[in-house]
């Protein structure tokens, strides 16, 4: 009888509203509490569909944005929406596209650029800092360039070498760019659309392992006003006694980390969620070491270099005396990735290294021999 | 063999057992003389064997062989093709005697007629394609020409320009040997490529440049004390100092500030241009470079794309024959640059770049083509780079200096377009030298006014590189602004706070 099968849908309610292919929010609830959550991919994809609908000269471009609804979905449905001018799928050359969505952005287009992952971008990237990140300088303010270049950054899973890179150290170097570093969903489709909004070039590293995570939201950022500021960075958990900074999947490791230190260790680790890598917070950063006097820094990308030398060079600039040890830099293996997977996983950060790095600045541990 | 093809689609191999005689037929290949169903040989690689007798299809090729592929095309067939295929045939009708015989082939892309000889195209065309020019060598119009007329007005003020370009240059140049310039690039030789293709356009078209066309920026009203203010790096400089000089901009202008990476801007025209088409705006983008840009991989992703994206663009190409010292036939073994546009679907046309009225035609042709029908223009100026690439370059250590004296003095466009408009009596040699004199005037105080002019602010340094300034800019300002109070005596007089 219908009745009886609307009440079944009504009790099973999650599960089959998750197959609904709708582009708008698709929000799910948890039947234990009135949480609702929302994947990191159904964040990105309401962002962009809300910033389109607001403003007709924001559009798309990237490879297999549209027919195919994107490389892993972010764009799906949007091309049914808004059309193939507003969602345009390019031929294979990265260096093409970016150089179109540079132009029509000196001409008053909002583009937003996906590279299928951040490894094509160094096809494209003489256009990303030479024309889009230089370019309101070097035009003494005539061309600003309100591009977005998105899409995912770092490592997946068994993806090899040349598809496992994070390019945050690089991009973040490059005066003239706004580099943002997502984590759940709140922070993706808050910083997506700070980002469109923004009137200069933003390099938006996502990550592909954490499109599918599902993160709490709250019903501010499901406004579609919503807006998260850049350049500031998030204390995801707060504590006393050392600082963990990290940014994309690191956070989630990081966090894990740090209830594995409160349970066996005791120690009330706080942690940093950096949502920015340019501009970098570093008034957060130093008044949380000022607080801990401690400090591990974690990334996915290479040593040398990185995300968390950078932090480091700050941290020691502004707060050195409060510094009660030396500061430790958790990042990649200086390898190109491999592939297998017992490889790869020694290659990246783990929890257990975040662990072994908090206990050793916390003098629980012997440190480790130094390397040249 | 034929069973390779027939193996890569398990649904070509089942359908094509609803008819088995054909399936039989494909590697038999001898017995049916028919009229219409006739053999893919081509495909069981007997490259020697005589043709199969020709049907009575109305064609005097011998190489009208017709292939029996069935209904397996269909599915890659995507929403846009090159061109209009229509229906794909059915492979059981080409039994009947009486079904059309099928001359070509149908895969994703359009119809393509087939041949059993491998014949290579050839790297290069005998004929190379012939070059547009309304004047003669004397500046005499080409008889059974055909070129838009242009009045005295334009004809005067297209000239006079050209003439103002060049001076302009000459003392430039004179003004970086003399040191009070740091660096420059002249024009010299180009100018009617740079002055007639600026005349052909509105100026609401948007212009990307790549350093050798400031005749355009003079065509639209930059004035010369603007370009010596750019030169000199001054305060009035509206780049405000930021970048060497000849990297000119002006957004008032429609002319996009220069950048020094070469060939980036071709794909930013595109990408305007489509900015255009959504707009639907009356206008077009074009965008400059030379024949060394033109290997760039920007080239060729942006040619590619216009074409795909059908957008209002004007792709010139100023093939002056040297890339700094990379002469053509070390850049190119191509018939030029021209022959590039059909390889991506551009309508294309070479053009005598010495020619002031053939560029004013080409190009006011180009905009209209572009504009109305919504497509991408190649137009190639063949000419010669009179100068040396910059004042970084000595020129005579790798080309011959009679070569150079020839282009700078008998076959400059200045020449031949002056020969044209005095015949029609709209020029003197009085007006000549009073226009001459009055513009090296004008430099000249244009120059020492530049000179004199405060440089830019202290602010200039920190700002536009975001659109609002970044807290470690501003506080790196404040930081500055300090040091300079403290030791004031050891900070240059002529940058203002």
């Amino acid at each position: 009888m219908p009745g009886f099968i609307s009440h079944q849908v009504a009790a099973r309610g999650l599960s089959l509203l998750r197959l609904r292919p709708v582009a708008a929010t698709m929000r799910t609830y948890s039947s234990a509490t009135k949480e609702v959550t929302m994947t990191v991919r159904d964040a990105l994809n309401s962002a962009l569909d809300e910033e389109m609908a607001a403003d007709p000269n924001v559009f798309i471009m990237g490879e297999e944005v549209g027919e195919y609804q994107g490389a892993y979905k972010i764009t799906k449905g949007l091309l049914d929406k808004y059309g193939p001018e507003r969602v345009v799928d390019t031929p294979i050359t990265e260096a093409g596209f970016a150089g179109i969505g540079v132009g029509s952005a000196y001409h008053g287009l909002r583009p937003v650029i996906e590279f299928m992952t951040f490894n094509f971008s160094m096809q494209a990237i003489d256009h990303i800092i030479n024309s889009a990140a230089k370019s309101n300088y070097m035009s003494a303010g005539q061309i600003n360039v309100p591009i977005v270049f998105r899409g995912p950054n770092g490592p997946a899973a068994g993806v090899g070498a040349q598809h496992s890179q994070c390019y945050s150290a690089w991009y973040g170097s490059v005066p003239g760019l706004k580099v943002l570093v997502p984590y759940s969903s709140e922070d993706a489709r808050g910083l997506l659309k700070a980002a469109i909004q923004d009137p200069d070039p933003v390099v938006f590293l996502e990550n592909e392992l954490l499109y599918g995570e599902s993160f709490p939201i709250s019903a501010e950022a499901l406004d579609s006003s919503f807006c998260l500021p850049i350049g500031k960075a998030k204390i995801e958990r707060e504590g006393k006694d050392v600082t963990i900074t990290a940014f994309s999947k690191m956070v989630g490791y990081a966090l894990k980390a740090a209830e594995i230190l409160e349970k066996e260790e005791g120690i009330n680790a706080e942690v940093i969620n950096l949502r920015s890598i340019r501009p970098l917070d570093r008034d957060t950063i130093n008044a949380s070491v000022r607080k801990t006097n401690r400090l591990i820094t974690v990334e996915e990308g290479f040593p040398q270099h990185g995300v968390g030398a950078e932090i480091c060079a700050s941290v020691v600039e502004d707060s050195f005396g409060y510094l009660d040890a030396g500061v430790e830099r958790i990042a990649a293996a200086d390898v190109p990735t491999p592939y297998a997977a017992n490889l790869e996983r020694r290659a990246f950060p783990q929890i257990e290294d975040i662990v072994g790095a908090v206990k050793r600045v916390c003098y629980r541990s012997l440190p480790m021999v130094a390397t040249a | 063999m034929a069973s390779s093809c027939f193996s890569k689609s398990k649904t070509i191999i089942m359908r094509n057992l609803k008819s088995k005689n054909f399936f039989m037929l494909g590697f038999i290949n001898h017995t049916y003389s028919i009229t219409n169903l006739q053999f893919p040989r081509h495909l069981l690689h007997t490259i020697s064997s005589p043709p199969l007798p020709v049907s009575n299809y109305a064609s005097s090729s011998p190489y009208n062989y017709s292939i029996a592929f069935s209904r397996c095309f269909a599915s890659v067939y995507g929403g846009r093709r090159l061109n209009t295929a229509t229906s794909v045939r059915n492979s059981v009708d080409q039994l009947s005697t009486e079904a059309p015989l099928q001359q070509d082939l149908d895969f994703p892309g359009g119809r393509v007629k087939f041949t059993p000889k491998p014949v290579f195209t050839s790297s290069s065309t005998e004929e190379r394609t012939p070059c547009y020019r309304v004047l003669n060598d004397n500046g005499q119009p080409i008889l059974d020409g055909d070129s838009v007329k242009i009045s005295k007005e334009l004809a005067v003020k297209m000239y006079t320009n050209m003439v103002t370009l060049q001076v302009m240059d000459t003392i430039f140049y004179e003004a970086q040997r003399q040191g009070r310039i740091s660096f420059y690039l002249t024009t010299i030789g180009e100018e009617a490529i740079n002055i007639a293709s600026a005349a052909a356009l509105n100026y609401n078209d948007f212009v990307f440049p790549q350093y050798r066309e400031p005749g355009v920026l003079l065509w639209r009203g930059f004035t010369l004390q603007d370009f010596a203010d750019q030169c000199f790096g001054n305060k009035n400089d509206n780049g405000k100092g930021r970048q060497m000089p000849i990297h000119y901009g002006s957004r008032k202008h429609n002319y996009f500030t220069v950048a020094s990476t070469v060939g980036t801007q071709i794909p930013h025209a595109v990408g305007a241009a489509y900015s255009l088409k959504m707009e639907k705006q009356d206008a077009c983008t074009v965008t400059y470079f030379g024949d060394g840009g033109s290997s760039t991989g920007d080239f060729h992703a942006a040619l590619n794309f216009a074409a795909v994206m059908e957008v209002p663009v004007i792709f010139f190409c100023r093939n002056n024959g040297w890339a700094i010292s990379t002469p053509i036939n070390d850049q190119l073994r191509s018939d030029g640059i021209v022959v590039r546009g059909k390889a991506y679907g551009v309508p294309s046309i070479r053009v005598d770049g010495n020619d002031a009225l053939a560029i004013y035609s080409a190009v006011h042709k180009a905009r209209k083509m572009a504009i109305e029908e919504q497509t991408p223009v190649l137009i190639e100026a063949l000419t010669y780079r009179a100068g040396h690439h910059s004042t970084s370059d000595d020129s005579t250590k790798y080309r011959p200096v009679d070569e150079i004296e020839r282009w700078r003095g008998d076959q400059n466009p200045l020449k031949r377009f002056r020969k044209w408009i005095e015949t029609k009596g709209w020029w003197s040699d009085e007006a000549e030298s009073e226009h001459r004199n009055g513009i090296r005037k004008q430099l000249s105080q244009a120059i020492q006014a530049a000179e004199r002019v405060e440089k830019p602010p202290i602010s200039d340094i920190f700002n536009d590189v975001y659109d609002i300034p970044s807290k470690n800019l501003t506080e790196q300002e404040a930081f500055l602004r300090r040091t300079i109070q403290k030791h004031a005596q050891d900070y240059p007089s002529n940058v203002p706070m």
